[in-house]
């Protein structure tokens, strides 16, 4: 995977190239929104990590620009700004994803490898699988070893997020942006005991587990024996 | 003085007055000039009436007494006191008998009513000549003399004489009148405004619990007083709460700040395994995400409080909101040994901001979960109810509770009870709440569940305004 970082802030892009090559991924970097614009342009990247506050080009210029242009990499803006609003605008302008400063490296390395393979991904896959668990999209069915096993609408939601994603690793504020359609901050572990419900409901009875805890990180589904 | 005076003059009631003053006068000499013209006209007319009866008289004692008997008559009314003018004058105008002297050229050449006023010359009580003014009739006797009728103007002047004295001598008395009343309100005012100048500087100097005197009369000064303090009043509740923020700011993330930093010396510090190392760092990531946490809140607190438009507002599912609240927070109350229920009216629509609502909702039922754990039978309710036009969404626990007197104290932040200082928390999430309900122009309420006396509990009251009509 290929991405462009935008930061005008050198130190900060430093340490984002180093860490996105420790995690497998190779980067560019634009240190103004002129360069970023350029380089998104002539280049093809799987994802954009574009700071909102840029030199020359603010951030949410230079995605509404390369929207206008036709180029629809996944773009993912860092912002200072965390209010409500800033996070709506940052959609609005072309963004598809959106975190506000200060973040935790796992938080974005999670997104953009999302974001990135998102290209890939064909939406219309009408059944996951991981391992011997199965989830129908269409009949809300899900089963593991040909037994189906009852969820709850929102266990649902969460399983077919998390298998969506198989291999990835989710964070806690990715589940809760994407199953729950929230934004805030819930203080306490919330989501950690709908994943570990969820868990305990597809693991049960069954030796290999799928769902993993990834510490410091978050939650990851994936087949332990076939990889 | 001198510069006293100055300053009245600038004053605005002074201007004002004077203004008034001016357009009074004017009206006031409108309508005398106005009276007098239609009085004189009056006395005109009557004037002109009277001659021309009496040149009928005239006219007639000619016809039935011929010349003599004219003569007679003429002499008899001249010597009256008062009388009018009379003469009688041949065809080229020489003066043959009357009771005037002279009079100017040219009045007897033309018959008829004079149209102008003419001058004239006749004996005075003190046998001296007088000049006067006089308007007349002439006319022909059908022997060829001629016959003036007149009568001095000497009255109709007088009256207008008098009428301008009056005028004068009142519209002196109105401009002492309104010099001193001009001075009275003037100096009043002046006063009044330099008391209020004298309050604002000295709030000005720091004083912040000054107020300007608000008199009981009511008026425009006092409203202006009073909407000037409630802006005061504003004024130092945010000053107020800038201060504390700041002392707590010095307390609340200094502390960890301080932590943060003495792990880190404590790792670098002697001899320290690789995993002892992940171990500190890790510890130093948690104790900065809740500095971060901290932060977030804080500004945003401080965003609605300081009014500035925090979020949108489009109408939203109120109802909704509330389930998905319930069933985010529902199996960490479970874990928690906590029941949850719930009682959510359905389809309930306001207009708000769906991530603040979340967050609100949030932060109660995470206090909820705290504080309610551990309590013999934990139970946390959620209710959502229309209430007239807007809607209620309360949170209620049957923990510990808050003590009456501590209610208001915990809304403020970084205010934490004794009691919960062992809990995790940033000591904002009741302020939080508070201010998401300002930025809905609603409000929030603490309160006890009251069930049982042991267990009295806590429940917190989101009070919305006007709910919007359900999109169809």
């Amino acid at each position: 995977m290929k991405i462009l970082i935008v930061e005008d802030d050198l130190d900060a892009a430093a340490y984002l190239t180093k860490a996105f090559r420790e995690a497998g991924i190779v980067s560019d970097h634009a240190s103004d929104g002129d360069s970023g614009l350029f380089l998104a342009t002539e280049n093809s990247y799987d994802a954009l990590v574009v700071d909102r506050m840029l030199p020359r080009r603010d951030g949410l210029s230079l995605i509404s620009e390369l929207r206008a242009r036709g180029i629809h990499t996944p773009a993912l803006i860092l912002s200072a700004l965390g209010q409500v609003d800033d996070r709506v605008t940052g959609l609005r302008a072309g963004g598809d994803d959106y975190l506000p400063k200060p973040y935790a490296f796992s938080e974005l390395l999670a997104r953009v490898e999302v974001l990135g393979r998102r290209k890939g991904t064909p939406e219309q896959d009408m059944t996951y699988r991981v391992g011997d668990l199965e989830l129908d999209r269409l009949a809300h069915v899900v089963r593991r070893g040909g037994r189906e096993i009852l969820l709850q609408p929102r266990e649902f939601r969460l399983l077919e997020y998390l298998m969506k994603n198989a291999g990835q690793v989710v964070t806690r504020t990715m589940l809760l942006e994407n199953v729950w359609d929230y934004h805030f901050d819930p203080q306490t572990n919330v989501i950690d005991v709908h994943v570990s419900r969820l868990r305990s409901k597809i693991e049960k009875d069954f030796d290999q587990p799928l769902l993993r805890t990834v510490r410091g990180a978050g939650y990851m589904i994936k087949d332990e024996v076939s990889a | 003085m001198l510069s006293g005076m100055a300053t009245l003059f600038r004053t605005t009631a002074v201007r004002l007055s004077g203004l008034y003053i001016l357009l009074f006068a004017a009206c006031a000499a409108f309508l005398v000039f106005y009276v007098t013209s239609m009085s004189e006209n009056l006395l005109r007319q009557q004037m002109r009436e009277t001659v021309l009866s009496e040149v009928a008289e005239i006219q007639d004692v000619f016809n039935r007494a011929g010349m003599n008997g004219l003569l007679r008559t003429l002499e008899r009314r001249a010597r009256q006191p008062g009388a009018n003018l009379y003469i009688i004058a041949n065809p080229a105008g020489e003066i043959l008998a009357g009771n005037v002297l002279s009079l100017q050229p040219g009045v007897l050449d033309r018959d008829g009513w004079t149209e102008t006023p003419f001058r004239y010359e006749r004996f005075g009580d003190e046998g001296k000549s007088e000049r006067h003014a006089a308007r007349a009739e002439v006319f022909l006797l059908s022997n060829g003399l001629k016959i003036l009728v007149g009568r001095d103007l000497g009255e109709p002047e007088h009256f207008r004489g008098l009428v301008r004295q009056a005028l004068v001598v009142a519209l002196g008395i109105m401009g002492i009148g309104a010099l001193a009343i001009w001075y009275l309100i003037g100096r009043n005012a002046l006063r009044r405004m330099d008391r209020m100048s004298d309050a604002s500087q000295r709030i000005m100097d720091g004083d912040l619990s000054q107020r300007l005197p608000v008199g009981r009369s009511g008026d425009e000064f006092d409203r202006l007083s009073e909407s000037l303090n409630s802006m005061l009043g504003r004024i130092e509740k945010l000053n107020e709460g800038l201060r504390q923020v700041s002392d707590n700011i010095a307390h609340d993330l200094k502390t960890p700040l301080t932590r943060l930093r003495n792990k880190a010396e404590a790792a670098l510090a002697g001899k320290t395994t690789p995993a002892e190392y992940r171990e500190a760092l890790s510890e130093m990531i948690a104790e900065s995400d809740q500095l971060i946490r901290t932060f977030n809140a804080l500004l945003m607190i401080s965003r609605v409080e300081a009014g500035s438009a925090v979020a949108e507002m489009l109408p939203v599912d109120l109802s909704q909101i509330v389930s998905d609240c319930v069933e985010l927070y529902e199996p960490a109350a479970e874990e928690a040994g906590l029941a949850v229920t719930a009682d959510v009216a359905p389809d309930i629509h306001i207009n708000g901001n769906r991530e603040l609502i979340g967050q609100a909702l949030g932060n109660l039922l995470d206090n909820a979960i705290k504080y309610a754990e551990g309590a013999a039978d934990g139970r946390i309710c959620v209710r959502l109810e229309r209430d007239g036009e807007g809607a209620v969404v309360s949170v209620s626990d049957n923990g510990p509770g808050i003590p009456a007197e501590e209610r208001a104290n915990v809304l403020k932040r970084f205010v934490r009870l004794d009691k919960s200082r062992s809990k995790p928390g940033t000591g904002l999430g009741l302020s939080l709440v508070e201010a998401v309900m300002e930025v809905h122009h609603g409000s929030l309420a603490l309160g006890e569940t009251g069930e049982g006396i042991d267990a009295r509990g806590l429940t917190a009251t989101m009070r919305f305004p006007a709910a919007v009509p359900a999109k169809a």
